[in-house]
């Protein structure tokens, strides 16, 4: 069996000493993160990647894993006890799970919320290992225009989520895109749009636009609402055991919590967050039995299907980005940049010219989970204490690591400046209701689409058609349309409508 | 003509605006043919899409009718200028004054910014973040920042 043996090497990766320390601390880190709000993972993983520069790959990448997934867990917790989503996925959890801490049940609530997310990590991980290889062998077959298609599809699937305006959302796609082209021209070796700087013929660091927008951004952002709206409030967490009853309820859920999760999570720019909406409405759908509870008012389900499902997805969302080098959102944009840190070209060939890397991570993946739900259960009390650390020393610490950071990103003034102009421009897409998480993804992306857009043009000789008449692309592309398609039809775009309201 | 949205509004504005930007920028570079596309013929099309997607959202910021206009509401003058200055002097005074001074005044600067600001709890604030960016970065991670100031001769 492969998949026996790769898991079998991932594991002697992931259990060695210091892999297991870097995967504890990106675990803790992530959680400590998702659990405080206003801070997210992609700003943290932002901060965190000059000081990869000090580590090998392998723990590198499985640090940074661990704050995707801590992160996720943490943003849950919050969610439950204070109706404070830490983090985007975790919107839905608040419905029913504050209600049910409200009502003293913030244990249970708790407890499926984390035996959902393990369970589902689990799977995750299993389904990572078995379709990571034929997908990576479906990559090798990939040509310029499917690589191109392909990516247009991930940057429409990922702003299908973004709140707000469908048209708003592909522009700021495009924006990241033509912020990208900030370069030296791949070809030709001609610098674009450097204005006769020499710092930016190497373009913009993507590390310093996330900095800026979403660390410096939104510390303006928070610091412009007034303080009584950004206070948060703690609560004794008592009786962490679920009752058999609970557990029955939520069993089910939990399956099909996870089913969803893994399968949408695999789509490009499907993710965790439509996971869990997905998850919530399918439970709702699926009606209440005898003596429950009405969702929106403390349903187990209601908890334990989203947060298995945003797991899920956050997990399976690693099989793109592993198999393909593309990123689905902006944390594994990040994770990508950080493989190129690190000498790596993410793609298929990631596999074979890394396997120690690549399985290692994949195991890691599960050894955090686990981690995770030993540590974080007995550690609820800890994390809501942390909640009380006011805001007004939290903000100049993360601006302190991030300044640091920006400055040894190069050893040079120069990115400061450059964090401090996306600064403005962050707190500019705040107050225009534009969300700066595709411009991320598309400043990620810029660079490769056109290398393969100008490739695919080449081999075709100018006949834009190549796109449409290799049925991959063309697939692909019709793929990216539909979802376009759906998510105009009046009906969905109501209940879209209607599921981001309650993030506001 | 009055404005439905002003978020919108703006945002077309600012889509359109970069959108010409970027299209006239790359005409300074060599277009190319589609069977040979040169360095300005993507960052061109990217442009020009661009400004289209602008024209439209702006088309509809002053058509559609909203509930309560989308107002940007007011601008949050304070912090904004306060964290952007401290960064930029954080970025200036770095190799010039070393992270021992530098570090602190990005720290007090920047929490000045807040409403409940207290000069006490900044100063010690910034004491402790900076014996941690020195014990995490300098002493464990080995990064080359400087420490002291440079005309202390070191």
């Amino acid at each position: 069996m492969d998949l026996l043996n790769n898991l079998a090497l991932g594991f002697s990766v992931a259990f060695t000493l210091q892999n297991l320390a870097y995967a504890f601390f990106g675990a803790m880190l992530g959680t400590l993160i998702g659990v405080l709000p206003g801070l997210g993972p992609v700003a943290t993983i932002a901060m965190l990647l000059p000081s990869i520069y000090a580590l090998d790959a392998t723990p590198a990448l499985i640090m940074l894993a661990g704050i995707y997934y801590g992160a996720q867990y943490g943003g849950s917790t919050t969610a439950i006890l204070i109706n404070v989503p830490g983090e985007s996925s975790s919107v839905v959890t608040a419905i029913d799970g504050y209600k049910m801490a409200r009502a003293g049940r913030a244990g249970p609530a708790l407890a499926a919320a984390g035996v959902g997310s393990f369970f589902a990590g689990c799977v995750g991980t299993i389904i990572i290992a078995a379709f990571a290889p034929p997908l990576t062998e479906l990559a090798f077959k990939f040509g310029p225009a499917e690589y191109f298609s392909l990516m247009v599809l991930g940057l429409i699937g990922a702003v299908v989520l973004a709140s707000g305006s469908l048209v708003k959302a592909i522009s700021m796609i495009i924006l990241g895109l033509l912020l990208g082209q900030i370069n030296t021209d791949v070809i030709s070796g001609v610098p674009r749009y450097s204005f006769d700087i020499p710092e930016l013929t190497d373009g913009i660091g993507f590390v310093t636009i996330a900095m800026g927008v979403f660390g410096f951004g939104e510390i303006i952002a928070n610091l412009g609402v007034h303080i009584s709206q950004r206070e948060v409030f703690t609560k004794d967490v008592k009786g962490l055991m679920p009752t058999k009853e609970d557990m029955k309820r939520a069993f089910p859920a939990i399956l099909r919590g996870t089913a969803l999760g893994s399968l949408l999570g695999v789509l490009p720019g499907g993710g965790a967050l439509l996971a869990a909406f997905a998850a919530y409405t399918v439970e709702k759908k699926m009606g209440l039995k005898p003596g429950e509870v009405p969702f929106g008012q403390g349903n187990i389900r209601g908890v334990a299907g989203p947060e298995s499902a945003n797991n899920a997805g956050a997990q399976t969302s690693f099989i793109p980005m592993l198999t393909l080098g593309i990123p689905p959102n902006a944390v594994m944009a990040l994770m990508v940049g950080a493989m190129t840190i690190k000498g790596i070209q993410p793609g298929p060939q990631v596999m074979t010219s890394n396997p120690q890397l690549f399985w290692g991570l994949i195991a890691s993946m599960w050894v955090g989970n686990a981690m995770l739900i030993i540590l974080n259960l007995p550690l609820i009390g800890i994390w809501i204490k942390l909640l009380t650390v006011p805001y007004r020393f939290l903000f100049p610490a993360i601006m302190g690591f991030c300044c640091i950071g920006l400055y040894t990103l190069n050893n040079s003034s120069f990115d400061v400046f450059m964090g401090a102009i996306f600064a403005v421009v962050g707190y500019v897409f705040y107050k225009l209701g534009c969300e700066p998480a595709p411009l991320l993804l598309g400043f990620i992306l810029g660079p490769m689409m056109e290398e393969n857009l100008r490739r695919a043009l080449l081999l075709s000789r100018g006949d834009w058609t190549t796109f449409g008449t290799r049925p991959l692309s063309a697939g692909l592309l019709l793929a990216a349309l539909a979802l376009i398609v759906i998510v105009m039809l009046p009906s969905i775009k109501a209940k879209r409508n209607e599921a981001f309201q309650d993030e506001a | 003509m009055k404005i439905k949205s002003e978020r919108d509004f703006w945002s077309g504005l600012m889509f359109l605006g970069v959108g010409l930007g970027f299209a006239w920028g790359a005409t300074f570079y060599s277009f190319g043919s589609s069977a040979r596309p040169g360095p300005g013929y993507f960052p061109f099309g990217l442009g020009i899409l661009l400004a289209l997607l602008g024209a439209f959202t702006l088309f509809e910021a002053l058509t559609i009718e909203t509930e309560d206009g989308e107002k940007i509401g007011a601008w949050a003058w304070k912090p904004l200028i306060w964290i952007t200055a401290s960064v930029a002097v954080f970025g200036y005074a770095l190799p010039r004054l070393g992270m021992v001074i530098s570090l602190p005044l990005l720290i007090v600067v920047a929490a000045s910014a807040g409403d409940e600001f207290k000069p006490k709890e900044a100063l010690v604030n910034a004491f402790i973040l900076t014996l941690g960016s020195w014990l995490i970065f300098i002493v464990g991670l080995k990064l080359t920042i400087p420490l002291w100031p440079p005309f202390l001769g070191r």
